[in-house]
């Protein structure tokens, strides 16, 4: 069986479930007309319903309802066409209400399920077990005063999509890729934007091991945890420091723990211990959430090509490896410029350029591909030029880099630069002849066996032709000279 | 179903509400009480009845997604007995 981590005393497997809380891209609250935008002074976007003044109700808004169905859609998930809204009692300085209101007994959205790609270009499918709405909380200061936290209620109150996965992830990696896959599908239909260094996307991990075919072991839940990267490493420690206690005659504590980003490590959150108790009810200022099918179909309606699917088409109408059409379909603004390129160009060749080329730039240069100063159809007549033999790859990337920083068009350079491919082979013949008729010592080498040194006559050509010369024309004749 | 004085207090601690310990068992005798009158309810056959979310016959209403309040950073904290620099002040909070 795979994925197993060697202890001390054996083998153990490692259980891993997620509860992901995605911010719904909505300009205003999941129960009030207070906006959400990130970045507002403090308290400025809280109404009195936000920071739970006596007598205020909330009033649930559409879009958070829209876009929570539309990603159960996207997840293959069940739709609940009734669902209830429950208080779930807990006390905390940033939580005015004294609870938050979310979804207990009957989520919006019920079970489905996900594949995950993994690195080693194998996927698998992960159990998705429920999605629900509920509201953030404040944001506590703590480094403003010695005696005091600061509250701002921006956050109070913003429309949150937990999703739930099943206990089926078995190593870092998979979760990750769990994650990474949430990601591009809350982005691709523009329920969530994904931002996790601005919280809009955080994670709490599940994490218990056990011996190969056992029962479950007790777990332990990190909590909030904001980066890909983070969670690889927090679930690295904490299978670490749960199977050391273990060997060592110790036992899991079901607790809440938080993962240190700078020490690398977890530890346990006591405070949180008595917190535990949240005593559920169904909200009574709240009536159940009641939706039409239609509501639904229609909203299956408005889902775009999903990364799944636009991947299986890269890979059976272009011909392209699952690991690059993996690669350009994970952000949706990636697999719209690819397609672009690829209306104009040889498909696997587009690929290529967009992945090393183009990526690299954009990384060097620190923009976003819908930045990039090339645009797909620019990018498209490029790799024409190849294509039709006009110019050869190795001038291509000199003429890309120049497209790159004027954003000119790729024929304009080729023909101010004149780049133009030599293909007349009675112009190369010329040239190869001069160089063999200057180079004896090299001549007879080469003919003497030393047929290695066919890259220094190439580059000697190359040299005298700028570059320019037609590489297949130019290997064949001195091949054809020097041999004959 | 029946409240002793040990789950008074932790109902007490869990809303932080200060109970003295010679209040405990008066409270507990009370609380009793109230559920003792809706135990009664105990006795009427529910089977098959969905429960009641409201009296009222109708469905929850929906808001458009607009920004229609807040940016009133000084009425929301016009209650707080303690505020600085636009925010709620209280004591140390920290994990």
């Amino acid at each position: 069986m795979a994925n197993l981590i060697k202890g001390n005393t054996g083998d153990w497997e490692v259980v891993i479930g997620l509860e992901v809380h995605a911010q719904v891209s909505s300009k205003a609250k999941l129960f009030s007309g207070a906006a959400t935008a990130f970045g507002a002074g403090p308290n400025e976007q809280v109404s009195l319903v936000d920071a739970a003044m006596p007598g205020m109700l909330p009033v649930i808004n559409k879009e958070c309802v829209r876009q929570a169905v539309r990603t159960g859609l996207a997840m293959g998930c069940a739709i609940n066409l009734k669902s209830v809204f429950a208080r779930k009692n807990y006390f905390y300085a940033d939580l005015p209400q004294g609870y938050q209101i979310s979804q207990y007994e009957l989520p919006v959205v019920g079970e489905g399920e996900i594949t995950i790609d993994l690195e080693d270009g194998e996927s698998k499918q992960v159990g998705i077990e429920r999605l629900h709405l509920e509201q953030d909380a404040g944001k506590s200061i703590h480094d403003q005063d010695p005696t005091k936290s600061y509250i701002d209620l921006n956050r109070s109150g913003v429309a949150l999509m937990e999703i739930v996965s099943k206990p089926d992830m078995r190593s870092a990696d998979e979760a990750a890729a769990y994650v990474t896959k949430l990601r591009s599908i809350l982005r691709y239909i523009g329920a969530c934007d994904g931002n996790m260094a601005e919280g809009s996307m955080r994670a709490d991990v599940n994490i218990s091991v056990r011996r190969p075919g056992e029962p479950l072991g007790t777990r332990a839940e990190l909590k909030n945890i904001n980066s890909i990267r983070f969670i690889r490493q927090a679930v690295d420690y904490e299978v670490k420091r749960q199977i050391m206690l273990i060997e060592d005659g110790g036992e899991v504590v079901q607790e809440t723990r938080l993962f240190d980003s700078i020490k690398g490590e977890t530890r346990s959150m006591r405070s949180k211990e008595d917190a535990h108790d949240y005593r559920y009810f169904p909200d009574p200022d709240l009536l159940p959430l009641v939706i039409e099918s239609a509501f639904v179909e229609e909203m299956k309606g408005t889902l775009p090509e999903l990364p799944d699917t636009k991947k299986d088409r890269f890979i059976s109408d272009f011909g392209l490896s699952a690991y690059d059409a993996g690669v350009l379909v994970s952000e949706r603004e990636t697999a719209s410029y690819y397609e672009a390129v690829a209306a104009k160009a040889d498909p696997k060749l587009a690929a290529n350029w967009v992945i090393s080329e183009l990526f690299g730039r954009l990384n060097k240069a620190g923009k976003d591909i819908t930045d990039s100063p090339v645009s797909p159809e620019n990018l498209g007549n490029l790799l024409s030029l190849i294509s039709d033999n006009t110019i050869s790859g190795k001038i291509a990337k000199e003429v890309f880099n120049e497209m790159f920083e004027t954003g000119k068009d790729a024929k304009d350079i080729v023909e101010e630069k004149g780049l133009k491919q030599i293909t007349d082979t009675g112009a190369i013949e010329a040239i190869v002849d001069g160089i063999i008729a200057n180079s004896p010592g090299q001549v007879e080498q080469y003919r003497s066996g030393k047929t290695g040194l066919i890259g220094w006559f190439v580059g000697q050509v190359m040299k005298e032709t700028q570059g320019k010369a037609n590489p297949g024309v130019v290997n064949q004749l001195l091949k054809s000279k020097l041999e004959g | 179903m029946s409240l002793d004085k040990k789950t008074v207090a932790r109902i007490a601690h869990l809303a932080r509400i200060k109970v003295p310990e010679e209040d405990l068992e008066p409270l507990a005798g009370e609380l009793n009480n109230i559920l003792g009158f809706i135990e009664q309810l105990n006795e009427v056959d529910t089977d098959g009845v969905d429960p009641l979310a409201s009296v009222v016959e109708m469905n929850m209403r929906q808001r458009e997604d607009a920004v229609t309040d807040g940016g009133y950073p000084d009425r929301v904290l016009a209650n707080g007995p303690e505020t600085a620099m636009g925010f709620y002040t209280v004591p140390k909070v920290v994990e």
